[in-house]
């Protein structure tokens, strides 16, 4: 794929797009350290908050480790998928957030209207009713 | 005996003899028919020894023009088929009231509007769409070919596959008979045990990683090959109805896929995703399914879009009126097409909360919609306009697509729907949006750009006899829908009780009539123009006073598009280069680095269509076998390294020579 990529790029190499050409960068080692120590930290917390049984509140605990959680996904696509606003001429980060605005409406969308699919229909059985109790 | 039985299980899975449809005589004629234009289809390529050529220059090809060009001739084959199940189902429910049936029994006739739908969308629309975008889309940016060549090809080659399977289920075993998006529970293996909906399945999922290829292909495209010079805002406008497409595509075609894989899982492991019992839910499989299905209908109308835009501003010898916000329609429109889709559902009963939002985002979106109608309006105002073909599509197109727009809006307040919905109306509005806007738009974009591919024009009377026929046709098929629609009849109906419905379904037959007057006179279009190709051949490469790069080239142009990449200072390319007095460079040539044919694609989508089949007939050894081939073609395909050459500068040198004498002719 990469190969077809460099070729094709290759046609007009002489006159194309400048933009064509200025690579996303492939990270530095001092980047994928400072991802790789970040990570590291980020896995390490929730560990020791659930086996040091750290807070007591256990909804708590679920709700930091799900943060951190997120920001490990953050620390991965910028230190490992070298995600930044500026790669690619800002295309990859413009998809980033097209892709995430999507999923969003997607994901939340699909949990409201199931939730709402009975909501004009007369319960038909127990299990209906259930539902609508919920 | 039993041992027998399981050995032909073994090998055949779930195939017998009997499975084949012979004894229906509808279908002896259509396996008659088919034989016959079949075998003379192979007599003339043998005759005129074409075998070695097509190979070579057309199923090997990784030109994009030539695959734009496949795909176009793909669809066009492909609304033969769909066509002929549309009459089927006209003439029909023009008789079968009261005591008459009709030709067709249920069983047929549930097949018959399955296929239709189906084929319609995904193998006449989507390939004609795509096959537009793939011979325009590079010309008009000023590159040689897509960012990915042999993935342009396989992505062909993986649609034809699907739409092949879809065509051996006419003659080996069954179609589906769940309606063109295969609704659950119909679809699951309780109601359809047959090999119908897996026919379907398995046509999508071949067909869908085609679409979802070629999707990723162009955007690579577009945005990495643009001539320079060319930003983002001098785009030509189809540049960015294709660009908007293709996003449309690579986010929405996953969801289909993964639809149906959990149906296919359903039907094949037993889970129940969408089965009435057990837990599973079918109306997540509608929820699903039209996440990817309202995106699918931007997908098809867009290009359309782009295709009027080029041919208002070209035939009214007049830049396009509001460029700017053109493309923020374009692009609000591919937004917002991922927050309407439970308007396809609103009486499956959600509250008014959800209801409503979805009615006011579904009308929200006309309103870009209603600023492109405007735009083309007043590109015409005070414009020469010439009313060629290309343009008095354009102008069919404006008339139609309003009406189907106002009941679009009609159907998107949520108590009218109530009424409406799975009626004839519906039916009259959506094939009002996409005859009137699609249809129409492929047909004129194929005659815009015929000329740019083939060297010569289509004959303008034949052309207007198509223009005239379809447009009535249309109009006569599916006006009286609305009507019945507005008294409440429902679609997919085999046969009506009530008497006084008939004379409406009479002159819908006598407009699907009509149509297929149009279809005749495009077939006779083709025909008179080939045989007067010499009278309609065009040296100049720029028949209709074109504005955008692909008429800057000679017709058909060169493998390798441009001699040199053109420098882009306006979004009208080309207008401006004649305007300034653009020379043509007459030395200085360089050989051009070019892809290589390949067979990998053709092969690759033959082990996929042997895969679907496996899969449909529970053959699973060959399933295995196929399977594991197809990984074996493909990464074998990566060591291959001999897939680029150079085009000499000799050669780019005899062929600009040629462009230079045929330039003094004109």
């Amino acid at each position: 794929m990469s190969a077809d990529a460099h070729h094709l790029s290759g046609h007009g190499q002489d006159t194309h797009d400048p933009h064509a050409h200025s690579e996303g960068g492939h990270g530095t080692v001092k980047g994928y350290v400072t991802g790789f120590v970040l990570s590291v930290i980020l896995t390490v917390i929730p560990f020791w908050l659930v086996m040091g049984n750290v807070l007591d509140n256990s909804l708590v605990t679920t709700l930091v480790i799900l943060a951190l959680g997120g920001v490990q996904m953050v620390v991965h696509v910028v230190y490992f998928l070298h995600m930044s606003t500026k790669s690619e001429g800002g295309w990859t980060f413009m998809a980033l957030i097209f892709t995430i605005t999507l999923v969003a409406i997607m994901l939340s969308g699909s949990v409201w209207v199931m939730y709402h699919l009975n909501h004009n229909m007369m319960p038909m059985d127990a299990h209906d009713v259930m539902n609508n109790a919920r | 005996m039993f041992a027998n039985l399981d050995l032909q299980q073994l090998i055949l899975g779930r195939f017998t003899i009997e499975q084949i449809p012979y004894h229906e005589p509808i279908l002896q004629a259509t396996f008659a028919g088919v034989a016959v234009v079949g075998l003379a289809v192979l007599g003339v390529i043998t005759y005129f020894r074409f075998w070695g050529p097509m190979w070579r220059d057309w199923i090997t090809s990784i030109d994009h023009k030539k695959i734009g060009i496949m795909y176009c001739i793909f669809a066009l084959v492909m609304l033969l088929r769909g066509f002929a199940d549309a009459i089927l189902m006209r003439s029909q429910q023009a008789i079968a009231f009261g005591s008459e049936q009709g030709f067709l029994p249920p069983h047929h006739y549930d097949q018959i509007f399955t296929a239709h739908g189906m084929i319609m969308i995904f193998f006449v629309a989507m390939p004609f769409v795509t096959g537009l975008m793939n011979f325009a889309v590079p010309l008009q940016i000023g590159a040689r070919d897509v960012a990915f060549p042999f993935l342009n090809n396989f992505s062909f080659w993986m649609t034809v596959a699907g739409g092949i399977l879809v065509m051996v289920s006419l003659f080996v075993g069954e179609f589906s008979r769940a309606t063109w998006l295969a609704y659950p529970p119909l679809s699951e293996a309780s109601m359809s045990p047959g090999v119908g909906v897996d026919y379907y399945i398995w046509a999508l999922q071949i067909a869908g990683i085609g679409t979802l290829l070629s999707g990723i292909n162009l955007i690579a495209t577009i945005v990495k090959m643009r001539a320079p010079g060319m930003t983002m805002m001098k785009l030509p406008i189809f540049v960015w109805s294709s660009l908007c497409t293709n996003i449309l595509i690579v986010a929405a075609f996953p969801i289909l896929t993964a639809v149906l894989a959990m149906l296919s899982l359903d039907r094949y492991v037993g889970t129940h995703f969408f089965t009435n019992d057990l837990g599973g839910n079918a109306m997540l499989y509608f929820n699903l399914i039209w996440i990817w299905g309202h995106p699918e209908v931007y997908i098809l109308i867009l290009p359309a879009f782009g295709v009027f835009s080029e041919i208002t501003s070209t035939f009214c010898g007049k830049r396009l009126f509001g460029y700017t916000s053109m493309v923020y329609a374009l692009v609000v429109i591919t937004i917002l097409a991922y927050l309407v889709w439970l308007h396809h559902f609103f009486t499956m009963g959600s509250g008014a909360d959800v209801n409503s939002f979805f009615g006011i985002t579904t009308m929200i979106i006309s309103i870009p919609t209603g600023a492109k109608i405007f735009n083309w309006m007043f590109t015409m105002y005070r414009g020469r306009i010439r009313f060629e073909v290309p343009m008095l599509w354009v102008v069919a197109f404006i008339v139609t697509f309003v009406i189907g727009g106002m009941t679009g809006v009609l159907l998107a307040v949520p108590p009218a729907d109530f009424v409406l919905h799975n009626s004839l109306f519906l039916i009259a509005h959506f094939h009002n949006v996409i005859i009137g806007g699609v249809l129409f738009g492929m047909f004129a974009g194929v005659t815009f750009w015929f000329p740019k591919a083939f060297g010569f024009k289509l004959d303008e009377f034949w052309g207007k006899m198509a223009l005239v026929f379809w447009v009535s046709g249309f109009y006569v098929a599916f006006m009286p829908l609305y009507v019945l629609g507005l008294m409440g009849v429902t679609r997919r109906m085999q046969h009506f009780d009530d008497p006084s419905l008939q004379i409406w379904f009479v002159i819908a037959a006598c407009g699907a009539a009509l149509i297929a007057c149009g279809i005749a006179s495009q077939i006779i279009m083709f025909v008179v123009s080939i045989r007067n190709r010499e009278k309609l051949r065009d040296l100049t490469g720029d028949p209709w006073g074109g504005r955008t790069l692909e008429w800057s080239t000679s017709s058909p142009p060169p493998d390798y598009n441009f001699a040199f990449t053109p420098v882009v200072h306006d979004s009208d390319a080309w207008w401006d280069m004649k305007n300034r007095g653009f020379d043509r460079p007459l030395k200085g040539y360089r050989p051009i680095h070019m892809p290589k044919n390949t067979a990998t694609g053709a092969i690759l989508a033959a082990l996929n269509f042997t895969f679907g089949l496996a899969m449909v007939w529970y053959v699973w050894w060959l399933a295995a076998l196929s399977f594991v081939a197809i990984f074996v073609v493909a990464i074998a395909h990566t060591f291959n390294y001999n897939r680029d050459y150079y085009i000499p500068a000799d050669t780019v040198s005899r062929t600009e020579g040629q462009r230079t004498r045929e330039l003094e002719m004109a």
